[in-house]
C-alpha cells in the first residue's frame, strides 16, 4: 500500500442532484483529518463483501475547515460497484477508510485570475479551489455547464456565495460555455481549469491551443475510470506468480485482490506511480492513461496497471 | 535532555567543536567501506534516541552558534533569504512545521500555543516571544519564512509544484556546501541538479523527481549527502568562494586533525498541506578529523572510503588537494579490521 489510510465515519449522505449524492466523512478516533489544497483528492476504500471498492473523489469541502471532508459522486452508468455502491449501499454511520489527500490539480499560485471550467460532477474540484481563492483574495470566474437544473448539483448555493463569479449554462436550454470569448482577450497571467467529462477537456484544451495559450497556463484533470476489456493473464517476473484479471477488474485491483501491494496514488492514470516496466506481452496494449508519451506507449515496455489492459491472453511484468 | 548551548564561531577565530555527545549524536555518511554515488531516499521517521534522526528537526548544541553565524551572513547578503510572492502559503506552512515541531520535542527550549488562528511562540534560547496572527504576514516583524528560519538549524528551500516539475521558489540557504540560492531561484528541479556528474545518464534524477511529485502529507523523507570542508565554516557558498577557496591549500600532515572536517547533510523533504509544496531542508553537520577518530569504526571506514574515492567524484567535491594529506593522517587510525555495516558506532 503506498497512501496512508485514515479511518472514517459516513456522517451525512445527501442526495444533491440526480444521480448525485454528497457524502460528509468524519475522522474516528482523531480530532482532525489532515490539511490539504483545493483541487485535491482522496481514495476511499469500501469493502463490499469479498472485495474492496477503491475509487478517487475529489475533495469539494473547504480546505480551512478539516474537522470533516465532503465527496460528491455521481452514480456511473454501468458502474461495477464504486459509484452503485455509494448511491445504493451506504449508509450513514458506516465506518470506511481514505486516504491522505493527494492534489494532482492544484491551481497555479503565480496566476493573477483564474479561470475554472466545469462541466457536470467535474465542479467538484472546483469547490474547495473556488474557497481557497476567495480565502487567498484572487480574482477568479467559474463557468459551469449541466445536462439540466435537476441534474446539476450545488449551482444555486455556488451563486449565492460567488455571485456574479459564477455562471451557469443548462444543455436542456440551449445554454453553452462561451469558450471562444473566455479564452480570447484574457490579460497575462490568467490560467484556465477545465474538469468535466473527457470531451469537453479535450475541447478546451484544443481551444486554448488554437487561441494561443501556453500549454502550462492550462491545466485539467479527468475524472478516469478503467474501462473494461477482455481476461487475460499477468505474469509476475519477479515473484513468479500469475494472476488473472477480469474484463472489468482493473490489473492494478486484479494484483490488490490476489494480496499483492502495487504503488498507486490517483488510480486514475494520471500521476505516473503506478508505472510497470513490461518484460513481455503476448497480445495488444490498450494505453489509457494521460501519463506516459505517445512515444512512450507506441514503444510497448511501460504499462499504467490502474487503468490500461492488454487484448490478448498473457502479459509478464517486472513484478 | 539537557542540551546546553555552546558560544563558538564558525568564521574567524573557528571554535566550533563538537563534545562527545555531539559526536555520537552525528550523522556518519557510509554504511560501508566504500562510497557509491545514490539517491538513497528513506522514510524520515524518527530514529535513534541521542543521534540527528530522534526527531524530525533537529536542534542540537550548536543551535545559537548557527543561528548568530545566519544573522552575520544575512547581514552581509541578503540574497540568501529570497521568496517570490506566490510562496507566501508554502511559508506559512513552513512556520507551521517547524514550529509545532520544536515546541512538541524541545518544550523545555520552545513552546507553541494554539487558539484559532491566534499563535503565541516563545523561543527561550534566542529571548524570542511573539504573538501573531497565523496567515497574517503584517503580525510577524519579518515574513514567515525568514521568521521562523532566524530561529531553526538548517537551511531551507520552498520548492512550488507545476506541470510536472518542482520549482525552487523560495528559500534561505546561509550554510551551503557550495552552491547558490541566487543562481538557481526559480529553476526547476531537473535544471538545478544539473551540475552532478554521472547522474543524469543513470536516469536517477526521473526517477527521484518522480518520487517527489508524488510525496505525500506525513510521509517527510530524508537521505544524507556529505562533503568535506576545510575549517568549520558553515557559509561555503560560491559567493563567498574567494574568502574560504584559499583554507584548501592550507592542509598540512600536521594540522589535518583540527582542520579538515567531514560535512554531512541530512537532507529532507516534507509534502506541505495547504500550499502542496514541498520544503526541502538541509542541515548541516560537521566533525574534524581529530574528533571522528574517537570513533574506532569511523575512523577505519573514513580512511577507506577515502582511499577507494573515485577521482572524478573527489574532484566535484573540491577535496582533491587535500584528499592524500587526510588519508595519510588516518591511516594511523585504521588498524585493518573488519567494520560492521551500518552507521552507527560499534
Ligand atoms: C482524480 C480523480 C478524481 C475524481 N473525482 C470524482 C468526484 O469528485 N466525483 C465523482 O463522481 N467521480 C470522481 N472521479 C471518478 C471516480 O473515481 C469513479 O471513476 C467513478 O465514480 C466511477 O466509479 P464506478 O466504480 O462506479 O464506475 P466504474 O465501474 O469504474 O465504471 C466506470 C466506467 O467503466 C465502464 N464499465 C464498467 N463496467 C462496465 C460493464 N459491465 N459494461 C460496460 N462498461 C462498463 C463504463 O464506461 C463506466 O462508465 C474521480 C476520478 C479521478 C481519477
Ligand atoms: S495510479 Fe496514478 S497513474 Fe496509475
Amino acid at each position: 500500500m503506498t497512501t496512508n489510510q485514515i479511518r472514517v465515519r459516513v456522517a451525512e449522505v445527501e442526495t444533491v442532484a440526480a444521480q448525485i449524492r454528497r457524502l460528509k466523512l468524519v475522522p474516528i478516533g482523531m480530532s482532525g483529518l489532515p490539511d490539504f489544497s483545493g483541487g485535491a483528492h482522496t481514495i476511499l476504500s469500501i469493502p463490499d463483501g469479498e472485495r474492496t471498492l477503491r475509487n478517487p473523489y475529489s475533495l469539494m469541502s473547504s480546505p480551512y475547515d478539516t474537522s470533516s471532508y465532503e465527496v460528491s459522486v455521481l452514480k456511473a452508468a454501468e458502474s461495477r460497484g464504486g459509484s452503485a455502491f455509494i448511491h445504493d449501499k451506504i449508509r450513514e454511520g458506516l465506518p470506511i477508510t481514505i486516504s491522505a489527500p493527494v492534489n494532482l490539480f492544484p491551481v497555479d499560485r503565480r496566476a493573477r485570475r483564474h479561470i475554472l471550467i466545469a462541466g457536470g460532477i467535474g465542479i467538484t474540484p472546483f469547490m474547495s479551489i473556488m474557497r481557497q481563492l476567495e480565502h487567498d483574495d484572487v480574482p477568479f470566474e467559474l463557468h459551469y455547464g449541466m445536462r439540466s437544473q435537476e441534474r446539476g448539483a450545488y449551482w444555486r448555493q455556488l451563486r449565492e456565495t460567488y455571485g456574479h463569479r459564477v455562471h451557469i449554462y443548462f444543455e436542456d436550454q440551449g445554454q453553452t460555455i462561451p469558450l471562444k470569448t473566455l479564452l480570447d482577450g484574457q490579460p497575462l497571467g490568467t490560467h484556465v481549469y477545465v474538469c468535466g467529462p473527457s470531451t469537453m477537456i479535450d475541447w478546451v484544451l484544443n481551444g486554448a491551443r488554437d487561441a494561443g495559450w501556453p500549454a502550462e497556463n492550462v491545466h485539467y484533470e479527468r475524472f478516469s475510470a478503467p474501462p473494461p476489456g477482455t481476461s487475460f493473464t499477468v505474469e509476475l517476473a519477479r515473484s513468479g506468480k500469475t494472476v488473472p484479471v477480469g474484463p472489468h477488474q482493473s490489473m492494478l485491483e486484479a494484483l490488490e485482490a490476489a494480496g499483492i501491494d502495487a504503488p498507486y496514488l490517483c488510480r486514475g492514470g494520471a500521476c505516473g506511480q503506478c508505472e510497470t516496466r513490461i518484460v513481455s506481452c503476448a497480445g495488444a496494449i490498450q494505453h489509457n492513461d494521460h501519463y506516459l508519451s505517445d512515444a512512450e506507449k507506441a514503444a510497448g515496455d511501460k504499462i499504467m496497471i490502474c487503468v490500461s489492459r492488454v487484448d490478448g491472453s498473457t502479459v509478464t511484468l517486472d513484478l | 535532555m539537557g542540551l546546553m548551548f555552546k558560544d563558538e564561531t564558525y568564521r574567524g577565530d573557528f571554535t566550533f567543536a563538537n563534545s562527545p555527545a555531539a559526536i555520537r549524536h552525528f550523522p556518519f555518511p557510509f554504511h560501508e567501506d566504500k562510497y557509491m554515488y545514490a539517491v538513497n531516499i528513506e522514510p524520515h521517521v524518527p530514529g535513534r534516541k541521542g543521534t540527528a534522526y530522534e526527531f524530525p528537526i533537529d536542534i542540537d548544541e550548536h543551535y545559537l552558534a548557527d543561528m548568530r553565524d545566519r544573522a552575520i551572513t544575512l547581514a552581509e547578503d541578503p540574497l540568501r533569504c529570497q521568496s517570490l510572492p506566490h510562496m507566501l502559503a508554502a511559508e506559512w506552512d513552513l512556520v507551521e512545521l517547524l514550529m509545532t515541531s520544536m515546541a512538541r520535542d524541545y518544550p523545555e527550549h520552545f513552546s507553541l500555543t494554539r487558539d484559532g488562528d491566534q499563535w503565541h511562540w516563545i523561543n527561550r534560547p534566542m529571548k524570542i516571544e511573539d504573538k501573531f496572527t497565523f496567515g497574517n504576514v503584517a503580525t510577524l516583524p519579518l515574513r514567515p519564512m525568514e521568521y521562523i528560519t532566524r530561529q531553526c538549524q538548517g537551511d531551507f528551500c520552498l520548492l512550488d509544484q507545476r506541470d510536472g516539475d518542482l520549482w525552487m521558489d523560495a528559500g534561505i540557504v546561509t550554510s551551503q556546501a557550495d552552491w547558490s540560492l541566487d543562481f538557481d531561484i526559480g529553476m526547476s528541479f531537473k535544471e538545478w541538479h544539473a551540475p552532478v556528474p554521472m547522474a543524469h545518464e543513470i536516469g536517477i534524477f526521473d526517477r527521484a523527481l518522480k518520487f517527489l511529485l508524488a510525496m505525500q502529507i506525513g510521509h517527510p523523507v530524508r537521505r544524507l549527502n556529505w562533503t568535506m570542508t576545510i575549517n568549520p565554516r558553515l557559509d561555503t557558498a560560491p559567493e563567498t568562494y574567494p574568502k574560504w577557496g584559499i583554507d584548501r591549500t592550507t592542509v598540512t600532515p600536521e594540522n589535518v586533525g583540527d582542520k579538515v572536517h567531514l560535512r554531512v547533510e541530512l537532507q529532507a523533504l516534507w509534502r506541505l498541506p495547504r500550499s502542496n509544496a514541498i520544503v526541502f531542508s538541509i542541515r548541516g553537520y560537521l566533525l574534524k578529523m581529530r574528533e571522528l577518530v574517537t570513533i574506532p569504526k569511523w575512523s577505519r571506514r573514513m580512511h577507506r572510503v577515502l582511499k577507494t574515492l573515485p577521482p572524478e567524484i573527489a574532484a566535484y567535491k573540491g577535496l582533491s588537494r587535500y584528499q592524500q594529506t587526510t588519508i595519510d593522517w588516518l591511516s594511523k587510525y585504521d588498524d585493518g579490521q573488519p567494520t560492521s555495516l551500518g552507521f552507527f558506532p560499534d
